[in-house]
């Protein structure tokens, strides 16, 4: 990976001077993210330009176990981010620091400079380094398919002291690399404060930039979801989805919809009278943080087949912190919705709140086996989108649903269709409920099932 | 003396101290079946006569014994036993795991245990206490029988206890050493015409007595009929039909077990008050037109009947209601309610029947189970049971199963004889599913492959394969297999490549295979194809479904047209097909992969590397030496084209199914038959007939290893491949599945070709120091993996063409995704 920093100030060989290295020679350093070069394309009175590039030996960059196919094709080795900051950091240590023996008074001084650097994860270029007074021009780089690749060839032009103009790269270049940046280093947050002194604290975005820098990613800890992901050829994301955001986030003025849905079931549960409650795909526990702080609730059992939605749930309900009576009411465990799971039996109540549109619809039988057969609680709930409402919601395109992950989304009279087949099948009684604003023509955003069991119905457990 | 003991049951010893238990039992049991109270003390204390530690020892020999129970283990307990207490505790256990409670009471006078325990310094606790244990175990002598044991022996005096023996008896239920074959017949409920015309089509020769009526029945060589029960009621003709079965009881030509009916019927020949409802006013009727003497009989044979059979050394359960696993050879109360009446719910329908718990759904075990009892209209295996109740009685049929031919014989009702009170269709029209269960699948696993032994599952690969199963994959019923990973041929020694066609040669050679055939690796995704004649899948590796919805059904639909072209479904006799197969374009699937990294990849390298090359040639105009860095930078520009090139050659664009190629390489099963025994030169030329723009060839040649000639053709033909952008071949032994010396050989290796591999290893792996590192692979445990999973795929297609049980064959194919989650080296 390459940088190319040029100035106009003249004479605009000092530059050399300023960064201890001489414009004639080309020099080479050993660093940890690799060995960086430093020569000069350009060295005259008018202009002078010094590139710095960075080699990476590609494959010690991924030795290790636990290692994905991923990171073996990667573009590390050649995008500007975290490892050429490293480098840049190394190499121009006592240039940032603002340091010059034969030079001190024109380190003091802001000077006209340009850095450019080929290949940049733009997106947020313009917003970060423009309220620092460069002026950021981006030429776009093409994929092979005609589109846009995230990178592009980004110059940077303004007028500043070299010292704090190094300082900004060495702190943005990563921000702007985001998730990819993993180079980890013990005392990130003391670096951080120190190249940011005197410019960070007053930047507009500051908070996405601390958090961005300091939030990476740890390589080498990769889910065995991962792994499966590579046996199919599709990114991590797409399988390690279970606690994947949805698409819209509906900010209602007061209460937001999540709160209400999460209302509705623990009123439905209490009105049921239940003790011993199952939430069935209990996901990061957003539903289960609610149950823990009704005491009626003996019993809470959380199930979720996602092994990393259960550990957030642990982690979110503070599990390993709770008193010892609280704790024993709580069980979280892996199992999976379409597979009878005989430890599912003997509750008073299961919930599905916004579960089954996770499930292909092929699957739903399976489902209704699972939880009307095998579990068989005297009262079920579910909670599902009610698609038509979706032509509220001003943020999601038309025809898509809220979230990536969700199959399909059922109008009220599908919801209902589905629920009276599984009622009369398994013998039970089934209820509506809307759950949020009501819109006269297209219902609530979220329809709620209440099924409880039918101690006259004879069927259910003979077929 | 012979002290006659169940096969299976729970001994229990009773006797002071110093009476001479532990001796007893090491003369006539093992070691590892005795469970001594004093070792479990020793245990838990340190000290086999703390009594403070009783409570805990015996916590933990009450554990131990009840696994060994369920186990089906014989064991004895060697305590003193003198208190009621502590023995109905053993009662219990021994019900539990309804097994019977033997009590084996060592009665000796009280200066023999004290001369014995004299002799023992730990046991220095002073007379009285062997005198309380004696007075407490008179007191409880003649009670011991109504304290639930089976049998109770009573030994004496010191020369009783020398001389007796222990004689293992074989519980009633136990007929393992019958191995068949048998003709299980269902339900006959009186319909004496239709079980001679069954047992006619069963080739049984009807022995008659005087008066014309059958007697016996003479089964073909070798068969014996087993009735599931229920003979009488409801029916025409309930004194013929037990004429007949009790004569082929007697005369060795048949078993036959109790159910509810007969049970019923002896209560009601006793005189007993029963409810005269559900056909057995008829019966009653019918009987009482016969001599006392043939009622009598009759009472004899019903009351005589057990309530199931376990035969042909365990394989084969005939009750009349079913029976778990946990039941067979077992022999309590409970065991027997469930052989006659199964589980019910205490629910009823509508019709006032009783409701009865599925536990054919849940069914797990080893053994065939067959059974009566529910009327069904068309008998059907669920989790190797079958239900032979075809509702003769109600205008049904009557139906027979030849075992082992798993062969269903009927023969129709002459006519309705009792009207049903339920009518007899199948209860549901969308029948429950073959139901799976989280046991069939989570915690750690061992499944038994024909091909390579056991395959163990660990609980955490289990964990994340269920989550892939669960919410991705196509319905289980549609997967009945997931293709295993394969290895790449050995690392080559050769300079400048990675894979060499001529070390998988060698590697073949070397494992006894003289010819292989190199197939052409076609760049696109594995698919694995299921095509029915009116439904099937298209899924990944992991059991994604391809494409969603109508563009699924449509690439299903054209497959479906070529086999129907090739007059496959005919010449296989099925309607179904699974193929293995590849399909392109590689973007087909992998777009957002592609898109994101490797050609993201792509443009990074080349702009980066096109960039530093400028300004490295400004430098170097300036005079500035930086010749090896050009020369390096210059060298790695190539590599990122190349490395840019091979992708894009894979990808294509598509629109809708117009660009996507189909390349079926093995025709895995068909209905009933796998074909991993043909040899892989006629799975392509059949799968060549499938013919339309959707389908391509797979390009191959047959080398023989043995033959240098042929050899260096071999190589030439894989230059030639990947000179032209090929990603390389796959060599396997042409004969298909290859068992040798050392067990199960490579179903296939791949070679992959110099170019492909830079989107493996990155554009820069052809250096020659990042080749001379690369080279340190390790292939061992990729190796054993593809292995692994090779032998659980072929169980897999073994059993659904064996027609196993849904979760016999899904436990195969959730652990080939389970191993797939092994982190081995993804390159590989």
């Amino acid at each position: 990976m390459l940088l190319t920093l040029t100035t106009t100030h003249q004479p605009a060989t000092d530059l050399g001077h300023l960064l201890h290295k001489h414009p004639d020679r080309a020099q080479e350093f050993r660093t940890s993210a690799g060995t960086a070069h430093v020569f000069y394309p350009r060295a005259d009175e008018q202009e002078c330009t010094v590139a710095l590039l960075l080699e990476v030996d590609p494959v010690a960059l991924v030795r290790g176990p636990g290692s994905t196919l991923t990171q073996y094709v990667n573009d590390r080795p050649y995008v500007v981010g975290s490892l050429l900051t490293v480098a840049l950091g190394s190499v121009f240590r006592t240039a940032m620091n603002g340091r010059s023996q034969s030079r001190a008074e024109l380190a003091a001084t802001p000077i006209p400079l340009r850095v450019n650097v080929p290949v940049l994860p733009h997106a947020l270029a313009e917003r970060l380094f423009a309220p620092l007074g460069w002026d950021v021009a981006v030429e776009p780089i093409a994929l092979g398919d005609g589109t846009d690749s995230r990178y592009g060839d980004v110059t940077l032009t303004g007028t500043h002291k070299l010292s704090d103009a190094l300082k900004h790269l060495y702190v943005l270049f990563p921000v702007l690399d985001g998730s990819k940046h993993y180079w980890v280093d013990e005392d990130e947050v003391d670096k951080l404060l120190r190249a940011g002194d005197g410019w960070l604290a007053t930047h507009p975005d500051r908070e996405l930039i601390t958090t961005r820098y300091l939030a990476r990613k740890k390589p080498l800890v990769q889910s065995a979801l991962t792994r499966l992901a590579d046996v199919d050829d599709v990114e991590p994301e797409e399988l390690d989805n279970a606690l994947a955001e949805p698409t819209i986030s509906q900010a209602e003025p007061k209460v937001s919809l999540a709160v209400q849905r999460r209302d509705a079931v623990v009123a439905a549960l209490r009105a049921a009278g239940a003790r011993r409650v199952l939430d069935l795909g209990c996901g990061g526990g957003a539903l289960l943080r609610a149950l823990v702080q009704v005491p009626e609730f003996t019993e809470i059992h959380g199930v979720d087949v996602s092994a990393r939605a259960l550990q957030e749930a642990a982690r979110k309900l503070r599990l390993n912190r709770m008193a010892d009576r609280q704790r024993e009411r709580v069980v979280l465990r892996q199992s999976s919705l379409t597979y009878a799971d005989p430890a599912l039996t003997g509750y008073d109540a299961a919930v599905l709140m916004e579960v089954v549109e996770h499930l292909d619809p092929e699957r739903l039988p399976a489902l209704e086996h699972s939880v009307f057969v095998v579990a068989r609680p005297r009262t079920v709930l579910v909670t599902t989108p009610n698609v038509e409402y979706n032509a509220l919601f001003e943020t999601l395109p038309t025809g898509q649903l809220r979230h990536s992950d969700h199959r399909f989304e059922w109008t009220r009279a599908e919801f209902r269709e589905w629920a009276h087949g599984v009622a009369e099948r398994r013998g039970y009684a089934v209820s509506f409920e809307p759950i949020g604003p009501e819109d006269p023509a297209l219902g609530a955003p979220t329809q709620m099932a209440a099924f409880v069991l039918d101690d006259n119905s004879t069927l259910g457990e003979q077929d | 003396m012979e002290l006659k003991i169940p096969d299976l049951c729970l001994v229990v010893l009773v006797g002071a101290s110093g009476s001479g238990k532990s001796t007893f039992a090491r003369r006539h049991f093992a070691p590892t079946q005795v469970l001594s109270s004093d070792y479990f003390r020793g245990l838990v204390a340190d000290d086999e006569n703390d009594q403070s530690a009783s409570g805990d020892a015996f916590d933990v020999l009450h554990y131990v014994a009840g696994k060994r129970l369920a186990a089906g283990r014989t064991t004895v307990i060697d305590a003193t036993n003198v208190q009621r207490a502590d023995r109905a505790l053993l009662v219990e256990i021994a019900r539990e795991h309804d097994v019977l409670p033997v009590a084996i009471v060592l009665d000796l006078p009280e200066e023999v245990c004290l001369a014995r325990n004299a002799t023992r310094p730990d046991r220095d606790f002073g007379p009285h206490v062997v005198r309380r244990h004696r007075t407490a175990l008179r007191k409880s002598l003649k009670f011991l029988g109504k304290e639930g044991f089976k049998k109770v022996h009573v030994l004496r005096s010191q020369s009783e206890v020398d001389d007796a023996t222990i004689v293992p008896e074989r519980l009633l239920n136990d007929l393992r050493h019958e191995t068949g074959p048998f003709d299980v017949i269902g339900d006959v409920h009186g319909c004496r015409q239709e079980l001679e015309d069954l047992l006619g089509a069963l080739g049984y020769d009807l022995v008659r007595d005087a008066e014309g009526r059958p007697v016996d029945a003479v089964p073909p060589a070798g068969r014996r009929a087993v009735f599931v029960g229920d003979l009488v009621d409801r029916g025409p003709d309930t004194p013929g039909v037990l004429r007949l079965v009790m004569g082929m009881v007697s005369s060795g030509h048949a078993f036959a077990v109790c159910g509810n009916h007969e049970q019923k019927l002896v209560r009601a020949l006793r005189g007993r008050n029963v409810q005269v409802k559900h056909g057995l006013a008829e019966s009653l009727a019918q009987l009482a037109a016969e001599t006392e003497e043939f009622r009598r009989q009759v009472e004899r044979f019903c009351d005589g009947l057990v309530a199931h059979y376990v035969l042909d050394g365990g394989d084969l359960v005939v009750a009349h209601a079913g029976l778990p696993e946990r039941y067979h050879g077992r022999a309590s109360a409970r065991v027997r309610g469930f052989a006659l009446y199964g589980d019910t719910t205490g629910e009823t329908d509508e019709y006032g029947l009783p409701v009865r718990y599925p536990w054919a759904t849940e069914y797990r075990g080893r053994a065939t189970v067959l059974y009566g009892h529910t009327p069904t209209p068309e008998v059907e295996w669920v989790n190797n049971t079958m239900c032979l109740d075809t509702g003769v009685v109600f205008g049904g049929k009557l139906t027979a199963l030849r075992y082992p031919e798993r062969e269903v014989v009927s023969v129709e009702a002459r006519k309705v004889w009792y009207e049903p009170v339920r009518p007899l269709v199948a209860a549901a029209p969308d029948r429950e599913p073959d139901v799976l269960a989280l046991g069939d699948v989570s915690g750690r696993r061992t499944i038994e492959t024909a091909y390579r032994g056991r395959v163990t599952v660990r609980p955490e690969q289990a964990a994340s394969a269920l989550e892939v199963m669960s919410r991705f994959a196509v319905d289980p019923h549609r997967l009945p297999y997931l293709p295993p990973t394969m290895a790449p041929t050995a690392t080559s020694k050769r300079p400048d490549v990675l894979e060499h066609p001529g070390d998988a040669f060698a590697e073949y050679r070397a494992a006894g295979v003289r010819e292989v055939i190199c197939e052409e690796k076609h760049m696109g995704s594995r698919a694995v194809v299921l095509v029915g004649k009116d439904s099937g899948a298209v899924y990944t590796r992991t059991g994604r479904p391809f494409f969603d919805g109508e563009l699924g059904e449509e690439l299903l639909a054209r497959v479906r047209s070529a086999v129907t072209e090739a007059g496959l479904w005919g010449e296989f006799d099925t309607d179904w097909l699974l193929l293995d197969a590849e399909l392109m374009p590689w973007n087909a699937k992998a777009t957002g992969l592609i898109r994101d990294q490797y050609a993201a990849v792509g443009a990074a390298a080349v702009g980066a590397l096109s960039a530093a090359l400028e300004v490295l040639r400004a430098t170097a105009a300036r005079g500035v030496d930086v010749s090896e860095l050009l020369a390096r930078t210059t060298s790695r520009l190539a590599n990122a084209v190349g490395y840019r090139d091979a992708y894009e050659r894979y990808c294509w664009p598509t629109t809708g199914l117009d660009g996507v190629r189909l390349a079926p390489f093995q025709l895995l099963a068909t209905e009933g038959r796998t074909y991993h025994d043909r040899s892989h030169l006629w799975h392509l030329e059949t799968l060549a007939r499938l013919d339309s723009p959707l389908f391509t060839r797979t390009r191959h040649l047959v080398v023989d290893t043995g033959d240098e000639d042929s050899v260096a053709a071999g190589v030439r033909w894989w230059e030639e491949l990947t000179a032209a952008g090929g990603e390389g071949m796959v060599v396997k032994p042409l004969a298909n599945l290859t068992v040798g010396e050392r067990g199960l050989v490579q179903p296939g290796v791949k070679v992959r070709g110099r170019e492909y591999l830079r989107i493996i290893y990155g554009p820069d792996y052809t250096e020659p120091a990042n080749l001379d590192r690369l080279r340190q692979r390790g292939l061992g445990a990729k190796r054993s993996l593809a292995l692994r999973e090779y032998a659980l795929g072929l169980e897999a297609l073994e059993r659904a063409a064996r027609g196993e049980p849904l979760w016999r064959v899904h436990e195969c194919v959730f652990a080939v995704l389970a191993l797939e989650s092994e982190p081995v080296d993804p390159r590989l």
